[in-house]
């Protein structure tokens, strides 16, 4: 009983132990605000990653792809039974994208991905993977008023049509592009009347441009590459091209810091409706093979690796181009089969048996973590490192209260004396000092978890004070592509934390106590 | 006047007879302390019987180990040499958790500078022997009872104004009765006084001298004192000096 009293009484009346209670509580605090912001970003990423990719991926070993592939994907559903709920083919290539921006050609390498919008959309974790992530599909917010409603209606499914605003806006920027070339014509015509008009051809509605003065010529407009594919133009010249692009906002997209507000504003180089020139490898033989596309829309998962980098095309056009089709039986070639399961936590297996029933040289099997392995890898090894280091924060604390409980028990030499010769034990004198030690563990990680879980609840809120605070962004979006901070409280790591807090306030009172208990109670007693 | 004399008449008849059995004795005590290398011997040999209901002072330079001898006697602290009686039995060897708990069942302290525990109230300082003896549990099912009890023995020593007091906003007397206080609740047989009085004034001195001689003819309770002021000493059953670690009897009123 006098152990109780006496703890508590020592508690409420030594501020110092105030000291040890905080430096308890801040560790704690940072420990979980940490952990929680570092997993929010884990799951993110994670969740981001799985949603480009499927659960599993089967990748032919060569560039050219493998025919048949209806013949593959059978074998695939066989082996895979009632495990495999859709499966997806696709044309993977590297290519570059080159498009102009105020008169300088933009080339960006890209990886070029021929889907079929709506299969690729099966196989994705995310439920409606285009839907959530085409620019078209989303509603736009500035400060919190909607600048633009969404372009297509959420049930409108995914294809390669354009909406009808960007139409629109490529028949204006067409017909403009036309005048302005006619113009010229007509002016060449007036200054050099005889000589040139020999060697025109009517035929031709477009030359080569090399007027890029004018911001409508920005694009450059369809020009002889397309080998003899030109008709559908004479026909409607505002046509868009027969390649569809969705491309990653990093490719089309660059973010500035706006003067006058200071808030960080988007620039769209390529809008949908406008074309870019792709270019990249035949199958079979490697030859350049280039082609012009318009991009239907703006493909923006949040991952900046694959917005800087992901331009889908449509599937047919694709392996059209790269020479894919088999000319007789007109049988397009595919590098790589998604799947996805029923339920991921039978992939491991999947793969264990689709790679023994498909041939091994032709394919590699691998799920979607395997493929990302080295990326989340890192990932889990960062929080670990962090949660080493963190909890070196709360040890420095252990010393801390090591140190001051070191000095209280030297303050209350006197006192311990006195109970013993009361009749106190060694071990009960022990105790109050044991159970100080908990009451200011239990205190301090109680109070650093309280308000860990504050902070991580109102993190955006504290970003934006601190950001007013200190005139710096602490959080940009621009850098990290989320809108907001992404936090992932999980109750077994505040429970971890807030334990090992306590045991090291425990840990760190032992020695004190023992030095305590040891006291000889005539010494202590004789201490002034 | 004639109440003092009254009163030392009955001190008189009240006295022991020598037939009262042998409470607490010491057999060749022999205590050193170690200063470095030197051995500072500090008790030679120590030989004392004290009776049932005796009441004993103890004499003695400041160095002359008086206190020495009483914390060994206590289990305070333990001989170099020599045996500590109680009953007959020897009571110094035994192992450290029967000695607390000796000490807190037959023994009760009071020292110079009373020493009360500065966070907890008078009522609680009292209380404190009893916590230490009972486990938490059977405390607060005979909280009651032991309230109670120190409400009782602060009302004896004339403390019930200053319950929930902290002992720095007493006087040096109050403190002392309080320290008495927390000596007696726990009920001792033998009460072990370290100069009780040696931090107050004489007319204090006196008032705790008449509650410990009260306490010795009332309850018969064995007490040895120890203090330098031998006036205050004479007031006792038997009165011995000890010099230089060796006892000699001074005064025996039997």
């Amino acid at each position: 009983m006098y152990k109780l009293l006496l703890c508590v009484r020592y508690l409420r009346t030594r501020f110092i132990a105030l000291a040890s209670i905080i430096s308890v509580m801040l560790g704690v605090a940072t420990m979980i605000v940490v952990n929680s912001v570092m997993s929010g970003f884990g799951t993110e990423m994670r969740s981001r990653i799985h949603g480009i990719l499927s659960d599993v991926v089967v990748e032919t070993n060569s560039l050219d792809g493998v025919h048949d592939t209806n013949r593959w994907m059978t074998i695939i559903r066989e082996v895979g039974g009632d495990d495999i709920e859709s499966l997806a083919a696709m044309v993977e290539i590297y290519g570059m994208m080159t498009y102009d921006y105020r008169g300088q050609p933009v080339m960006k390498t890209v990886q070029l991905i021929g889907i079929e919008p709506r299969t690729k959309s099966d196989v994705s974790p995310i439920a409606g993977l285009f839907e959530t992530s085409l620019d078209s599909y989303q509603q736009i917010k500035e400060q919190g008023q909607v600048v633009r409603e969404p372009l297509r209606s959420a049930d409108e499914p995914v294809g390669w049509e354009l909406t009808a605003d960007a139409a629109e806006d490529r028949r204006h920027r067409i017909e403009l592009e036309q005048r302005f070339l006619e113009q010229r014509e007509w002016e060449r015509k007036r200054s050099q009347p005889e000589a040139e008009a020999l060697d025109h051809d009517p035929s031709t509605l477009f030359e080569p441009i090399n007027a890029k003065t004018s911001k409508d010529a920005e694009t450059a407009s369809p020009p002889d590459f397309s080998e003899g594919e030109e008709p559908a133009i004479a026909v409607d010249p505002a046509a868009p091209q027969r390649a569809r692009l969705y491309v990653g906002a990093g490719l089309v997209e660059y973010v500035y810091t706006d003067e006058e507000t200071g808030k960080a504003k988007v620039m769209r180089i390529i809008r949908p409706g406008e074309d870019v020139m792709i270019s990249t490898i035949s199958a079979g033989r490697p030859e350049p093979v280039r082609f012009h596309a318009t991009v239907v829309d703006i493909f923006k998962s949040g991952m900046s690796e694959y917005d800087g980098n992901l331009v889908f095309c449509n599937l047919e056009e694709l392996q059209k181009v790269r020479g894919m089709i088999d000319p007789q039986t007109k049988d397009g070639a595919v590098t790589s089969i998604q799947i996805k399961l029923k339920n991921y936590d039978r992939a491991a297996e999947i793969v264990k048996r689709l790679s023994t029933a498909l041939p091994p040289g032709l394919f590699s099997v691998r799920t979607w973590e395997q493929k990302q392995g080295p990326l989340l890898a890192a990932i889990e090894i960062e929080k670990a490192i962090l949660n080493v280091l963190l909890f070196l924060i709360i040890t420095v604390a252990g010393f801390g209260i090591l140190a001051i409980f070191y000095m209280i028990v030297v303050e209350k030499t006197r006192d311990i004396g006195i109970l013993k010769a009361l009749g106190a034990t060694s071990r009960g004198v022990m105790t109050i000092f044991l159970s100080y030690g908990l009451a200011l563990g239990i205190v301090g990680s109680g109070v650093g978890v309280a308000i860990g879980l504050l902070f991580v609840t109102y993190i955006d809120n504290i970003e934006k004070g601190l950001s007013k605070l200190t005139g710096r962004k602490i959080f940009d979006e621009t850098i990290y592509y989320f809108p907001k901070i992404p936090t992932d409280v999980s109750a077994t790591m505040v429970i971890w934390v807030a334990l090992s807090a306590v045991m090291i306030a425990v840990l760190a009172s032992v020695l004190p106590a023992r030095r305590a208990a040891r006291l000889h109670p005539v010494e202590a007693l004789r201490y002034e | 006047m004639t109440e003092l004399l009254a009163l030392e008449t009955t001190r008189r008849l009240m006295q022991p007879t020598p037939i009262a059995p042998i409470h607490l004795a010491s057999i060749a005590l022999e205590k050193s302390y170690r200063k470095g290398d030197l051995q500072i011997p500090v008790l030679h040999g120590v030989e004392i019987n004290i009776r049932r209901g005796e009441f004993l002072s103890i004499v003695g330079q400041s160095g002359s180990g008086k206190s020495t001898l009483l914390h060994v006697m206590g289990l305070l602290d333990s001989p170099s040499v020599g045996e500590v009686l109680l009953d007959g039995d020897r009571i110094d060897d035994l192992p450290q958790k029967t000695r607390d708990e000796l000490r807190n069942r037959v023994f009760g302290f009071v020292f110079q500078f009373y020493h009360l525990l500065p966070e907890l109230t008078v009522l609680e300082n009292v209380l404190a022997p009893l916590m230490i003896r009972h486990s938490m549990v059977s405390y607060w099912k005979r909280r009651r009872e032991f309230r109670a009890a120190a409400e009782e023995i602060l009302e004896k020593v004339g403390l019930t104004h200053r319950l929930k007091h902290k002992p720095n906003e007493l006087s040096g007397g109050e403190m002392q009765r309080a320290a008495i206080a927390r000596a007696l609740v726990a009920k001792p047989e033998i009460l072990l006084a370290d100069e009780p009085t040696g931090n107050l004034d004489a007319g204090t001195g006196q008032e705790i001298m008449g509650l410990l001689r009260n306490l010795n003819e009332q309850e018969g309770l064995t007490i040895v004192m120890v203090t330098h002021d031998e006036s205050l000493a004479r007031s006792a059953h038997r009165l011995v000096r000890l010099t230089e670690g060796r006892l000699e009897l001074l005064h025996d009123a039997a």
